[in-house]
This record gives structure tokens, C-alpha cells and sequence, in this order.
């Protein structure tokens, strides 16, 4: 009997693809690249400004980005159960479902995000802008939060089996990186102002993926002048290079961490 | 074919399987019965991985299947619900599986078997409960596998159907396959097993075959034969 077998990664790659394709021809995936795509073409034509529209972009990829990726995510894991299960019957290894799954909902959220704002800002002549280091971290950051929370609702989905339990979780926690935990933060400067606060102010933006990706950027643009004190000692790390270097080996951990955390569970689940 | 070695399972509080022992041999059709809940599925889902057991131990084909995944291209399997992605055409399901298999299949004679034809190009959310099964059933049978396992298979077919399942059953069994079957349908399986593997409880409380139970619980039928078996001592 012939019994060829592919190697694991390929598998994935295979998994992937279907999952991606499944995706791209999703109405959702349509919409959310035609929002991207008319916020950067209302931006740039009504704004003039390349800078202005960066920062404007910034403030809702920030906030929208995060919100789709976990939504994104967890419907794709629970509307793709039935799918999941057919394949965990067939001669593949475990971790390529779930990993192939993953990337291809991170991989598609990411396209529409690059193509979206890519497109009208090409065609307003980005290359010829000073801009295209700012507009090229704002992407970039803008990949790393997708693809931390896309996988941080595979985290919530895969342990629970509760759809409704699931999403409520999912939302949960995106309201809390992207609103909750910086009134907590302003909150503590205020009780703890007598104190040297620096340090902590640190490491707290450094602990949630959003304020860190918010502080990356502000900074590059260079409007850190209007951050006062706080926002010198944080120039003086974000603005170097080793800042920036340490920013996205954190932001790269908050990828690795979750994703680790998927194949982990997934292993260990009945299905 | 198929060794396990007092399997335990427990789904939070409900303790599913306590410590199952089973030896199936090579070649042959397998029923696996037993009251709803008495642990069929949980024990079909071990054998293919998809339940990780917390105790005890499964070898198919001579090899233990803790963390592998290459032994199940041996396997057939029909689930017992014929759960598909729902925007996914039957022909791009096929063409996905295959893909992943890669293995010689014999799909357009099953397709024109149970008439799938005029199927292909519909989504899998459009086809109705009895077609959708038929799909699942030309799925299971499409590659050669020495292990197949069918999971309630008669479910939603119509009768002319119901022949054609029974007689790729038995095609496959001429074949020298050993075939595992879970059903409510006890005429079905009169007809077409070779022996009964009785769950309760989440053990084996009987396995022998079909004519032997009879005989032991002095019903001539086998659906009352079936109901008798755990009021006369019967044990294997």
C-alpha cells in the first residue's frame, strides 16, 4: 500500500491556504479592507499632510485593530469547529491545524490592514515622503497587534467551549488593554505622584502590547515634546535604537507567548 | 488490529470509560453497542486520537498511538454527525481531503454510486441531512485503508442507500479490512456484523458473536437478545 506521508510543515502550509482563501472570500474580509482603503484616501486627499494622517491612522488602528483581530479570531475558531474535526481525524498532526488555522485568519486581517492603507498611500507618492519610516512602523505595529490578538482569542476560544462564555471573554480583554488598563495606569501616577514613577511607567506600557505599540509611534513621530517629563525619560528609551529593539522583541514575545500557548492546549484537548 | 489496555476517561465529573480492555483482530466487521452514553463514541474517539485518554493505553496495528498522528492514515472514518464547513462546495471538500491524503482514491465511482452528481457544486449548507451523509460516506470509503470506523452510519440515508452502505460494507470486509461499526439499528447490524463488542458502564460486558448471544440469552431476535443482556449473565 502506498503510504506516502508529507512532512508536519507542509501540512500547515496546507491548512493555511484554506483557511486564508476561506477568508479572503469572506464578505468581512472585503469590508474591512474597503474601510482601511477609504480611511487612507479621505485622510490623505482632505488632509494634505502625511504626518497628521499617520497619527490620525495610529489612534484607530490602535484601538480597531486589536477589536478585530479577537473578533476575527474567536468567530473563525468556533464557525470552523466542524472543519477542525474532520481534520483531527485525518492523518495530520495536530499543532498544523491549529497553527495553519491561525495564520491564516492573522494573514488575512494583515493583508487587508497593508493593501488598505498601502494602496492610497502609493498612490499619494509615499516614496517620494520623508513619511515612509513612520508609515512603515505604523504597518508594522499594526501586523504585531494582529497577530498578538488574533492569537490571544485562539487562547480564549480553544478553552472555552462555551461560544457565548468565549466571545464575552474575548471582548473582556480587549476592553481592558485598549481602555480599562490605561485609566488603572493614569490612576496610579495620580495616587503614586510623590514617587519616582519612570520605572514603573516603563514597564507598565511595556506589559500591554497596545500602549506599547501607542508609545513606539508617538515617539518616532517626534511630537514627544508634548509629553512633558515622562515623555523625555520615555524618549530617551523608545527614541533610541536599542528601544526600539527592545519594543519589538516585547512585541514579538507577545506573539510567541500566545501562539506557544495554542499549540500547547491543542495538544491537550479532547475533542 | 486494534489493542486497549484498561482505558479510563473522564469528562469532568462524568467518568466515561473505567478501565476498558479490548482486542479486536485483524479482519471482520465490529459492533460496537451499548445504551446512549455508555461510552461508544468517547472509545472511538480514543482509538482516533481526538479523546486523550487519562489512563491506559491504545495500539493500533501493533504500535502505540500516544502522540503520533501517522497511524491514522490507516484509518477511515465516518463521523456520527456529518458536520461540514458550511461555505465550502462538496467538490472543493473532496478536492481538500485528497489533498491532504494523497492517497489513490476511488471517488467518481462512490460519487456515481449514491448519485452525488448533481451535488458537487452546492455548498455543504444547502444539502439536506440525508445527502450530506451520503457525502460523508464517500469520504470514508474513498482511500484503502486496512482500519475503518464508521460512527452510527445509517443515519438519515433512504433504503436504496442503506443497500449500497451494506454492500461497500461488505466489500470492504471480502477485502480483508476490519471494520468497526457503532449503531442503534440492530437489524442493520445483524446483517452485517461478525461480532458484538457490548458496552455499559464504560466497560465490555459482552464480545463474542452474534449467534452466541442468542443463544445465551435464549431470544431468538437480536434486538431482544440485545435487551436481555444485562438482566441474564452473559459476561464474556
Amino acid at each position: 500500500m502506498p503510504l506516502r506521508l508529507l512532512h508536519p510543515h507542509l501540512y500547515m502550509l496546507k491548512i493555511l491556504k484554506y483557511s486564508f482563501y476561506d477568508l479572503i472570500r469572506s464578505r468581512w474580509s472585503y469590508v474591512y479592507f474597503m474601510f482601511y482603503l477609504l480611511l487612507g484616501f479621505v485622510l490623505l486627499f482632505l488632509n494634505n499632510d502625511v504626518s497628521k494622517a499617520v497619527i490620525t491612522l495610529m489612534n484607530v488602528i490602535i484601538v480597531l485593530v486589536p477589536l478585530i483581530g479577537t473578533i476575527f479570531g474567536i468567530m473563525y475558531y468556533y464557525n470552523s469547529k466542524e472543519f477542525t474535526e474532520l481534520l483531527l481525524a485525518q492523518p495530520i498532526p495536530r499543532s498544523s491545524i491549529f497553527l495553519g488555522q491561525y495564520l491564516g485568519v492573522a494573514g488575512s486581517l494583515t493583508l487587508s490592514l497593508v493593501l488598505g492603507l498601502g494602496i492610497p498611500f502609493m498612490l499619494y507618492g509615499l516614496f517620494k515622503s520623508d513619511a515612509i519610516f513612520d508609515f512603515s512602523l505604523l504597518l508594522v505595529t499594526g501586523a504585531f497587534l494582529t497577530a498578538i490578538f488574533t492569537a490571544l482569542a485562539f487562547n480564549i476560544a480553544i478553552s472555552n467551549e462555551n461560544k457565548i462564555k468565549g466571545f464575552g471573554y474575548a471582548v473582556l480583554l480587549w476592553l481592558f488593554l485598549a481602555v480599562i488598563y490605561d485609566g488603572l495606569f493614569l490612576m496610579s501616577l495620580i495616587i503614586f505622584e510623590e514617587y519616582p514613577l519612570d520605572k514603573f511607567s516603563l514597564a507598565a506600557t511595556m506589559l500591554n502590547p497596545i500602549d506599547l505599540s501607542r508609545t513606539l509611534i508617538l515617539l518616532k513621530l517626534d511630537i514627544s515634546a508634548l509629553l512633558g517629563y515622562t515623555g523625555a525619560v520615555f524618549k530617551q528609551f523608545f527614541g533610541t535604537d536599542t528601544g526600539l529593539l527592545v519594543s519589538m522583541l516585547m512585541l514579538l514575545t507577545w506573539t510567541v507567548l500566545p501562539i506557544w500557548r495554542i499549540v500547547y492546549k491543542a495538544k491537550r484537548k479532547d475533542f | 488490529m486494534i489493542e486497549v489496555d484498561s482505558l479510563h476517561k473522564k469528562f469532568g465529573k462524568n467518568q466515561v470509560l473505567t478501565g476498558l480492555d479490548l482486542q479486536i483482530e485483524e479482519g471482520g466487521i465490529f459492533a460496537v453497542l451499548g445504551p446512549n452514553g455508555s461510552g461508544k463514541t468517547t472509545l472511538i474517539k480514543c482509538i482516533l486520537g481526538m479523546v486523550l485518554p487519562n489512563k491506559g493505553a491504545i495500539k493500533v496495528m501493533g504500535a502505540p498511538i500516544k502522540n503520533t498522528w501517522r497511524y491514522r492514515k490507516q484509518i477511515n472514518y465516518l463521523p456520527q454527525i456529518a458536520n461540514f464547513p458550511g461555505n465550502i462546495k462538496v467538490n472543493e471538500l473532496f478536492k481538500m481531503i485528497k489533498d491532504l491524503r494523497q492517497q489513490p482514491d476511488r471517488q467518481e465511482e462512490l460519487i456515481s454510486l449514491f448519485g452525488l452528481e448533481p451535488s458537487m457544486n452546492k455548498r455543504l449548507a444547502t444539502l439536506s441531512g440525508g445527502t450530506k451523509q451520503k457525502v460523508n460516506i464517500v469520504l470514508t470509503f474513498m482511500f484503502n485503508s486496512p482500519l475503518i470506523i464508521l460512527d452510527e452510519p445509517t443515519t438519515g440515508l433512504d433504503p436504496a442507500s442503506l443497500i449500497q452502505l451494506k454492500n461497500l460494507i461488505r466489500e470492504e470486509k471480502s477485502k480483508g479490512k476490519t471494520i468497526l461499526i457503532s449503531s442503534h439499528i440492530m437489524q442493520f447490524v445483524a446483517e452485517v456484523a461478525d461480532e458484538i463488542i457490548y458496552l455499559l458502564e464504560g466497560t465490555i460486558y459482552y464480545k463474542g458473536g452474534i449467534s452466541e448471544l442468542q443463544k445465551k440469552t435464549g431470544q431468538k431476535d437480536l434486538e431482544h437478545a440485545i435487551a436481555a443482556i444485562t438482566s441474564t449473565p452473559v459476561h464474556a
